[in-house]
């Protein structure tokens, strides 16, 4: 470079590797497979007790008396406290606080917590917590809408006073919204032919492996550190704070490794009764839940019973849609609002349905609590509407595939609640795609040694070698919202710093965003690579002093913490810029340009040549910059009508499932498992593949086997435990090849589009298609055992 | 009571361990080994399993007491284990802490540098490796159980067919991945080993 400032010869730079669209590998995986990762359950510290819940035994009842003296004189317990221990008598919840931290004077669902203990071993914890007497007098229990909105039901919560009671017309539903457009019954005359369903979604686990648990430390000001396996550290340090009766400074809280969430991490689980132990022993407490604590400890997937009418022409156009969807949301409201929100507003699925008619409602029951699962309230709609698609075409005489194609939405198609579809809507092409994939071979089991019984329905159990077996494939199509909605502030913050460290420019990324084994801190590395041209990116834990990432769920992380850390990127860029040419502008009138770029570690024009070193700019500065980002706002629902720009992105997958069934025994083998989805972007390809097929398996499981059985006598669950709550195994698990569509989102960062959702909406819808297909029954529920396979239900 | 056993082929003592605890509660509690997972403690899971006397057994099911004498090999184990297999030798000793995951190392897990060659140049075990490398690691709570549970069968069975691999994960949950890049990591860390990688 010459010093006069007359132009040279520049050299050309490189680009920096491990940048966006690249599959980095993820930065905690050498920690994770040797076994140093620290999840939450693995914190430890000197001098710690164990926390211990004591949780009621029945589903609704007054608490006539609590006696905590056998417990309190047992050798090694620190605390026990109940309600009249607490410093505030605040409540608790995402939307509605209205969740006792322990419980006060009555409990309204099975499991709820009743009283804490401290102790010096869990054993010890454990044991004290059995020998705390209450005495429970039982009350009738809600378990149905029947029962809820009786005239004589029980309230579960009496004088309502958040902003949903004066809008529902009985005090047991949480929340109802309509969406009316168009004239359904007007456009039912011009059906010729009219197809009913009733359809029933069971109630789904997260089942994250993970426990809840966490580690609440006590401080010398007062406050609480807590270390924690959540999804969102500022939503519970908004509800922790004031049920402590401290101020949210006095808690800090730090995320610790986290085990999967899949929704069930939005509540609170023990996070309070740490702090509560802890702030009252003055000694740390770590709680950690087994798994039969933990189905009582998080809120599960809302039950729903659809009904849905559609009408078609002869030439297969849909005239209509009515629905009705009622979401138990059990004792609690967790997030039942928004599920409302959800399941109204995408009832009518990925298709153009201009005359609609929707209700959709969420309960208060004894039955346990409900909110936030993978899928959010468009998973329940999809199960219903797929069906409902598959028994139109059968009725026309069309294929399934080819009527879905006619139906699909495109980009423009206006959405029940008259928000257009503004950006590209695949859906026919997603169809298409997993349509054209080659069967899996016929008879697969067999091979030139013989049988393999692991390949067949039954497995290694022996039961058939093909006798029996009948093979069935089935279609379906989902549309998912990404991002919170209805008008919700969904906000993230990144702060990003570059340093030279060692004579290297070297990157530091600050959020709190909730890394939850999704890889939002591998791709936030990809994103200060692609932006920055910095190779050593370094990720900074989660705590609550930056400011708040939102939630991890909602398919929302990579596109809103993913943007706030490229608007940040941005910001630090400017500014390294204007240092660049306060110090070396004179030198190259490329400079004065516009267009300069951060690539490999130098300052380079568009044209990729090197105008200096990163390094020589900065010196000795630190440039650093905090900053919150915000996606394109929304609009509320109108209460009445549905009405409202109320989503941010829609997320499309498709999948074809092909299952072989033994007829006779009703055991299903799902063989292949094929998915399409568009992903706008895939800024880290491998990662979205995990996200694809692990959202595909969650839909298989809910499908064939998952399900929290609850008596509907007792409202009591029945089955908490692994052994009798099953889950798909890698035995389980077909092959699930997926075919990644990247159709750019011109609003979005990068284009990209949420992945993790959508691929749980349509695999439940395409494996009951499949198991339809092979045995020709109607199967109306969700999931499918063999006893309604083989009549004997 | 006292139980003396050795793990990662080193001897420990764990003092006043109670009747009902068990090997898993042993690892993570008493001996600062807690890269052994807790998802179920009922022997539903596999995210517990270690080695005991080379077999594959859930750490959660085993009662302290079972293991006076004998031998464990733990996830932190693994790549010494799988490096002294390879060489033919008895496995050797791993320093272990003192207790869980103290909070100065709980912030650990940040993410630094060149993440793109993440594990290299770390000595991990091949089945390790791979793991990483065909993003079979999501959350990674069932990770250290399908690790020991996937070395183990390799060791059986080199060249495992997809329905063997299947067969001899089936007792390891992972809610995450939807198990196809845990079955690609494995046919990896095999392909590796025939070609003597
Ligand atoms: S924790 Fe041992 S099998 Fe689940
Ligand atoms: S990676 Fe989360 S359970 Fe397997």
């Amino acid at each position: 470079m010459a010093a006069d400032g007359a132009p040279t010869r520049l050299a050309q730079g490189t680009r920096t590797k491990g940048g966006i669209g690249e599959s980095t590998l993820r930065p905690d995986g050498t920690l994770k497979v040797t076994g140093e990762f620290a999840y939450a359950s693995d914190m430890w510290h000197e001098d710690m007790l164990w926390g211990q819940i004591l949780r009621s035994t029945v589903a609704h009842a007054e608490i006539v008396s609590i006696d905590t003296s056998e417990a309190l004189a047992q050798a090694g317990v620190y605390a026990v406290m109940t309600y009249d221990d607490l410093p505030t008598d605040v409540r608790h919840g995402l939307e509605i606080q209205d969740t006792p931290v322990l419980a006060h004077g009555r409990v309204r669902h099975h499991g709820e917590p009743v009283a804490v203990v401290a102790a010096d071993h869990p054993e010890t914890a454990r044991r004290a917590a059995a020998k705390i007497k209450v005495e429970y007098r039982e009350l009738p229990v809600v378990t149905d809408e029947a029962s809820a909105t009786a005239p004589d039901a029980i309230v579960v919560h009496e004088n309502r006073t958040d902003h949903h009671a004066a809008h529902v017309p009985h005090p047991n539903i949480v929340h109802r919204q309509p969406i009316v457009r168009g004239d359904a019954d007007g456009a039912a005359r011009r059906a010729d032919v009219l197809v009913t369903g009733d359809y029933f979604f069971g109630m789904q686990d997260q089942a994250f492996l993970g426990p809840e648990s966490g580690l609440a430390v006590p401080a010398e000001d007062g406050g609480v550190d807590l270390y924690i396996a959540t999804q969102w550290l500022h939503a519970d340090l908004r509800q922790i704070a004031p049920v402590l009766g401290l101020p949210e400074e006095k808690v800090r809280m730090t995320l610790s490794g986290v085990g999967g969430a899949f929704g069930g991490r939005e509540d609170l689980s023990m996070q309070i009764h740490a702090c509560l132990l802890a702030l009252r022993t003055g000694k740390p407490v770590k709680i950690v839940y087994n798994r039969f604590e933990s189905f009582f400890g998080h809120v599960h997937r809302h039950p729903a019973r659809l009904h849905y009418e559609h009408g078609a022409t002869r030439d297969g156009k849909l005239t209509h849609m009515k629905c009705r969807i009622v979401l138990d949301g059990g004792a609690y409201a967790s997030s039942s609002p928004a599920v409302v929100g959800n399941a109204a507003s995408l009832s009518a699925g990925p298709y153009v349905i201009d005359d609609v008619d929707i209700e959709a409602l969420a309960l208060y029951s004894n039955n346990p609590p409900c909110g936030a699962m993978r899928g959010f309230g468009a998973v329940q709609a999809c199960f219903a509407y797929e069906a409902q698609m598959d028994k139109l075409a059968k009725e026309l005489g069309m294929d399934p595939v080819e009527f879905r194609g006619i139906n699909a939405m495109e980009q423009g198609t206006i959405m029940p609640t008259g928000q257009p579809v503004d950006s590209q809507a695949p859906v026919a092409e997603l169809l298409r795609r997993v349509k054209a994939r080659p069967m899996p071979p016929e008879r697969q089991w067999e091979s030139s040694e013989g049988t393999d019984v692991r390949q067949l329905p039954g497995g290694l159990s022996n039961t058939t070698h093909g006798e029996g077996v009948v093979r069935g494939v089935g279609y379906a199509v989902g549309i998912k919202n990404v991002g919170f909605s209805e008008g919700f502030d969904d906000y993230s913050t990144a702060k990003v710093r570059v340093e030279v460290v060692g004579g290297e420019p070297v990157a530091t990324v600050h959020t709190a965003m909730a890394e939850v084994g999704q890889g939002g801190v591998t791709v936030h590395a990809q994103i200060v690579r692609t932006e920055l041209g910095v190779g050593q990116v370094t990720i900074q834990p989660a705590d609550t002093r930056v400011g708040s990432a939102g939630s991890t769920s909602a398919s929302r992380q990579t596109y809103v913490t993913g943007g706030a850390v490229k608007n940040a990127c941005e910001l630090v860029r400017e500014k390294i810029l204007d240092l660049g040419r306060r110090r070396f502008g004179t030198h190259h009138p490329a400079w004065a340009t516009a267009e300069l770029l951060l690539e490999g570690g130098k300052v380079v024009t568009d044209g990729g040549e090197v105008l200096a070193d990163l390094a020589d700019v900065l010196g000795d500065e630190a440039i650093e910059v905090e900053e919150e980002w915000r996606h394109r706002p929304t609009e509320p629902f109108d209460r009445r009508t549905g009405q409202g720009n109320g989503h941010v992105q829609y997320s499309f997958a498709a999948h074809r499932a092909v299952v072989e069934v033994d007829t006779e025994l009703g055991l299903v083998k799902v063989v292949e498992l094929a998915c399409a989805q568009d992903v706008g972007k895939a800024l880290n390809p491998l990662s979205v593949l995990g996200q694809i097929q692990g959202g595909t398996v969650q839909g298989l499981g809910i499908a064939v086997m998952e399900e929290i059985v609850v008596d509907p006598e007792t409202a009591k669950v029945k089955n908490p435990s692994f052994t009798d709550y099953l889950l798909p195994t890698i035995l389980d698990t077909p092959t699930i090849p997926v075919d990644v569509l990247e159709l750019a989102d011109d609003h979005a960062p990068y284009g990209l589009r949420g992945v993790g959702e959508a691929p749980t909406l349509s695999s439940t819808p395409a494996v009951l298609a499949a198991i339809r297909d092979a045995t020709g029954l109607a199967l109306d529920r969700t999931p499918v055992r063999p006893e309604h396979l083989t009549g004997t239900a | 009571m006292r139980v003396n056993f050795t793990v990662n082929g080193r001897p420990q003592e764990a003092d006043d361990v109670w009747e009902g605890e068990s090997l898993l509660y042993v690892l993570r509690e008493r001996l600062g080994l807690p890269g052994s997972k807790n998802a179920c403690e009922q022997g539903e899971c596999g995210s517990c399993t270690v080695r005991l006397d080379g077999v594959p057994v859930c750490a959660c099911l085993v009662a302290a007491g079972q293991v006076q004498g004998r031998e464990v090999v733990t996830v932190e184990g693994l790549a010494d284990f799988a490096r002294e297999r390879a060489e033919g030798r008895a496995t050797g000793a791993r320093e272990t802490g003192g207790g869980g995951t103290p909070l100065d190392r709980a912030g650990r897990w940040q993410a630094t540098g060149h993440d793109s060659q993440a594990g290299e140049g770390t000595g991990l075990s091949p089945v390790q490796q791979a793991f990483i490398e065909a993003g079979a690691v999501q959350c990674g709570f069932c990770t250290p159980g399908l690790l020991v549970a996937a070395d183990e069968m390799l060791e059986r069975a080199p060249n495992p067919s997809d329905a063997d691999i299947r067969e001899a994960l089936s007792g390891n949950l992972c809610r995450c991945t939807g198990y196809e890049k845990i079955l690609d990591a494995v046919r990896l860390a095999a392909a590796r080993r025939s070609e003597g990688v």
